[in-house]
């Protein structure tokens, strides 16, 4: 898909679906956050629910055995199927052999992913969702939005439309009410109809051969009950050992998905069960004692699980347990949806990782990008699966098999370490060190270049950088200019600390003011600071999937600063995704020791002042009052660091009100990109209307982020700044 | 299982919309025909000293009881006490489809098997499941859906759901 064909895709959706999967992202973020706040041990359940999955996945030829055991021992049949086709070829002989033309499906992502419906209907046989956000997608035709809600994109006035149009009802349905009393009657009636009952399974205890299904609306129940055959499709990374490892599951998976404490149903089936068939055909026929007709089947689905089993960065995707809440804190996702974040069948942040492993590197692609590493969807993660991680490892490999026209054009400006075939975007961004560096050199002549007509319609064609964005301004004097131009300040020799100040690109060429402040903040509080050179941290890179020239700045970056660590001199990063990158990337990028050191002594400049004042700097030394209006950073948000700005400049007298939007938009690069440049102001839409709601429009607006001060300068009437610019004294 | 434990149950179990009579084995009989609204259906409870068979509560069931009664009732044989969870184990008498199908479940709980949290419950499930008892729901409040806009309770499953705690059992 060419670049503007995704603008044309992603401005279609913004139009048509974005609002009804804001309003209801919103809601269920709101939910989760609420429910997680009921209990202090999340952190622990979401530990220890990771190391049960770590240890299942590492288990798991020897767990498929002992299901095959335990299921045949309670008289069912387990079927491992290797691909699609298989399962499918399986589950249709299975229906044709009870002789069956009705299937009552619950919504199961697994059989979407092998599309039994489709292969089921080609031999004439029907099938009902059940779910009845499911059997809303099925009467629109459409395919899921959202893994945990398959209608996510859609409103009850649309769905009201659709039953309207497609059912013809006596009285038009119009309410919430009305549509699933009509739902629940016309699937109601297609459940007592089967003759084969279909779920997935949210998990599958190897040791009992239980099923377990996590639901809300009670279809599941009555799909594995009622008929007298049952077919369970799972993928074979659902299985966990035993009963006895469900309880943080049950914990958490409807609090991450939903806001609920714990699910309406977490039925626990060791089929073929006990519970006696329901057969309306006969009834008057007393229920009890009509359990020995019962049949099951387990399909377990490779579909390329046990390739991703043994790729190292894509094995944690195995862990996922498809709550949704990654794509439900995805600031992307919740203004345009899965239909624009999502492959062929899983959508979201997750949803990179699925599509490369079942259903190849292709589908990924389509939708790779939307992942802006903002990293919000850590910590929504119930089994702390590093989403953004993956996403990056897809689009290094995604770039390593691409081959483009404009090679020459950055090649000599841009000498990474990656190969020749990487986008001409990817690679422009990717280097925005280098680039800056030249923009600096010849600045102000770099400026004028970049805002002039002609120029920007080239790097529009070619690099697909958006006209309507401002470029960052080139600053002639650097930071380290500035500082090497300074007297040493008195106190230099007999301070009580020492730390270099490590500028990124953004500190050093453009955004210069926050890099003297941060200088004459850490010095007003009787802080010696040294300046480093300025090497890209490597987030840049990472962003457009770069990993061999990410893993190259990290070590140049590392090279300039170990001596200053050996020296004794904490490292403190103005730039919030710095910070991120040192403490949560170096590991992936430099050896051990290196990448620990390095993380363990490195502060956000603002966490840095806080340490101070709380071990008895003056605070008094700062500049301070006033109202502010703060957007605080999606990475540092993450990092748990927002507080601490939050906190010194409480301390110093201002009064502060926060954004609680996910993201700016911004994202790093994103927001230039004319493919998503649209999508990228939808998103700063959200954060522009509280800056201009009544209680911060008068608010001086500060921010954390270099990007988010960007996309602030751009949405914005009035100016921003950084937070340390409000406390650096005269 | 001392007042503390029922009284947890009972509070969780308002938080989730669900009502909670407590009462004993002599009066049990009195409170159930207070409490459901015929027609009703119910499966053998199993507990000792009460019983559904000198109640409203029609016996066995049948896929047309299943259709047309308005409250189903049937033990319920563990409960978690800090969301009021109702542990309901499957059995040949047709307990799961009960507690399932009509447009209410009363569920008949002893006291003495309510667990404080998920992982007792669990623990609990484990002996069961290795004496054969395999399958069970937890369940908790009535059936709900969001999928159509807005949270409507009574999907495929109950919309009412009534707890009644034996005390002295």
């Amino acid at each position: 898909m060419s670049r503007r064909q995704k603008a044309d895709r992603i401005r279609h959706l913004l139009a048509t679906e974005g609002d009804a999967v804001f309003e209801n992202t919103t809601h269920v973020n709101a939910g989760r956050l609420e429910a997680n706040s009921h209990r202090d041990d999340i952190e622990e359940l979401r530990s220890e629910a990771r190391r049960i999955k770590e240890d299942a996945i590492e288990r798991l030829p020897e767990l498929v055995e002992t299901v095959r055991e335990s299921v045949e021992a309670n008289g069912g049949t387990v079927y491992v199927a290797d691909d699609a086709a298989d399962a499918n070829r399986y589950i249709t002989d299975v229906v044709e052999d009870r002789g069956a033309d009705a299937v009552a499906k619950s919504k199961s992502m697994t059989s979407e992913e092998i599309d039994v419906n489709e292969a089921l209907e080609a031999v004439g046989v029907e099938v009902c969702e059940t779910d009845l956000g499911e059997f809303v997608i099925q009467v629109a035709d459409e395919a899921p939005s959202h893994l945990v809600g398959p209608a996510f994109h859609k409103s009850t006035g649309e769905i009201a439309t659709l039953f309207n149009e497609q059912f013809d009802p006596d009285v038009p349905l119009e309410t919430a009410t009305d549509l699933t009393q009509f739902a629940r009657d016309h699937v109601g009636e297609q459940i007592r109809d089967a003759d084969v009952g279909m779920t997935g399974a949210n998990f599958v205890f190897a040791d009992s051969g239980t099923i377990a299904l996590v639901t809300n609306e009670g279809n599941a129940r009555k799909c594995a009950v009622t008929p007298d055959t049952h077919v369970a499709v799972a993928g074979v990374e659902k299985l966990i050992p035993s009963v006895a490892e469900f309880p943080p599951f049950a914990e958490l998976i409807a609090r991450a998905a939903g806001g609920q404490d714990i699910a309406t149903y977490l039925s626990l089936l060791s089929p073929p069960v006990d519970s006696p068939v329901v057969d309306f055909e006969k009834p008057d026929e007393p229920l009890d004692g009509a359990t020995d007709n019962r049949e099951f089947h387990l399909v377990l689905l490779d579909n390329g699980r046990t390739e991703m089993r043994e790729d190292e960065d894509l094995r944690e995707t195995l862990y996922c347990i498809r709550c949704g809440a990654c794509a439900n804190s995805c600031a992307n996702f919740q203004h345009v949806g899965g239909h624009a974040f999502g492959g062929e069948t899983y959508t979201g942040g997750i949803a990179t990782g699925w599509e490369a492993g079942v259903h190849g590197m292709d589908r990924a692609a389509e939708f790779n990008d939307l992942c802006t590493g903002c990293s919000r969807c850590v910590n929504a993660c119930p089994v702390k699966i590093d989403i953004p991680w993956i996403n990056t490892v897809v689009r290094d490999r995604l770039n390593r098999g691409t081959d483009q026209e404009f090679d020459w054009l950055v090649e000599g400006l841009t000498p990474d370490a990656d190969p020749g075939g990487v986008d001409v975007q990817k690679r422009l961004f990717g280097n925005f060190g280098t680039l800056a560096r030249l923009g600096s050199a010849t600045a102000p002549v770099s400026n004028w270049l970049a805002d002039w007509g002609p120029s920007r319609a080239f790097l529009d064609r070619v690099a697909g950088v958006d006209r309507r964005r401002d470029l960052p301004e080139f600053q002639r004097e650097t930071l380290r200019d500035w500082f090497a131009s300074r007297e040493p300040l008195d106190t230099a020799g007999d301070a009580d600390r020492e730390v270099v100040l490590y500028p990124d690109a953004y500190t050093n060429y453009v955004l210069v003011d926050r890099g003297k402040a941060a200088v004459r903040t850490l010095e007003a509080l009787g802080v010696d600071v040294a300046v480093a050179s300025c090497h890209e941290s490597g987030r840049a890179p990472l962003s457009q999937g770069m990993i061999a020239t990410a893993r190259r700045n990290a070590r140049r970056v590392a090279d300039s600063l170990d001596p200053y660590l050996d020296d004794g001199r904490d490292v403190v990063v103005v730039e919030p995704s710095d910070l991120a990158a040192f403490r949560d990337e170096y590991e992936r990028l430099l050896p051990a020791n290196r990448a620990e050191r390095l993380a363990e002594h490195s502060y956000e400049v603002l966490e840095y002042v806080y340490g101070l004042l709380e071990n008895g700097a003056d605070a008094d030394a700062l500049a301070g009052g006033g109202d502010v209006a703060y957007h605080s950073h999606c990475q540092q948000r993450t990092l748990g660091l927002d507080v601490y700005t939050e906190a010194v400049l409480e301390r110093v007298g201002y009064d502060v009100v926060t954004s609680d939007v996910e993201c700016c938009g911004m994202a790093g690069s994103f927001g230039y990109k004319s493919q998503y440049y649209e999508l990228a102001v939808d998103v700063g839409g959200t954060l522009r209307d509280q800056f201009e709601a009544e209680e911060t429009a008068d608010r001086e607006v500060v921010a954390s982020g270099a990007s988010c001060q960007e996309q602030l300068a751009g949405l914005l009437a009035r100016g921003n700044r950084h937070p340390v610019e409000l406390l650096a004294p005269e | 299982m001392g007042t503390d434990t029922v009284d947890g149950f009972a509070a969780a179990l308002s938080t989730a919309d669900v009502d909670c009579t407590r009462t004993t084995a002599a009066d049990f009989e009195a409170v159930l025909d207070d409490v459901v609204d015929a027609p009703a259906v119910g499966t053998p409870l199993g507990i000792d000293g009460v019983s559904l068979d000198d109640t409203i509560v029609e016996l066995p069931p049948t896929p047309r009881l299943l259709d047309e009664a308005e409250t189903g009732v049937t033990r319920v044989h563990a409960g978690i006490v800090e969301y009021g969870t109702f542990v309901v184990q499957a059995d040949e008498a047709g307990t799961e489809p009960v507690s399932l199908y009509p447009r209410t479940h009363v569920g008949v709980v002893r006291a003495s098997d309510l667990y404080e949290d998920v992982r007792s419950v669990a623990s609990w499930l484990g002996d069961e499941f290795a004496a054969g008892r395999d399958s069970a729901v937890l369940a908790t409040g009535a059936s709900a859906t969001a999928d159509m806009g807005e949270l409507v309770t009574g999907v495929h499953g109950p919309q009412t759901v009534h707890a009644v705690v034996l005390t002295d059992r």
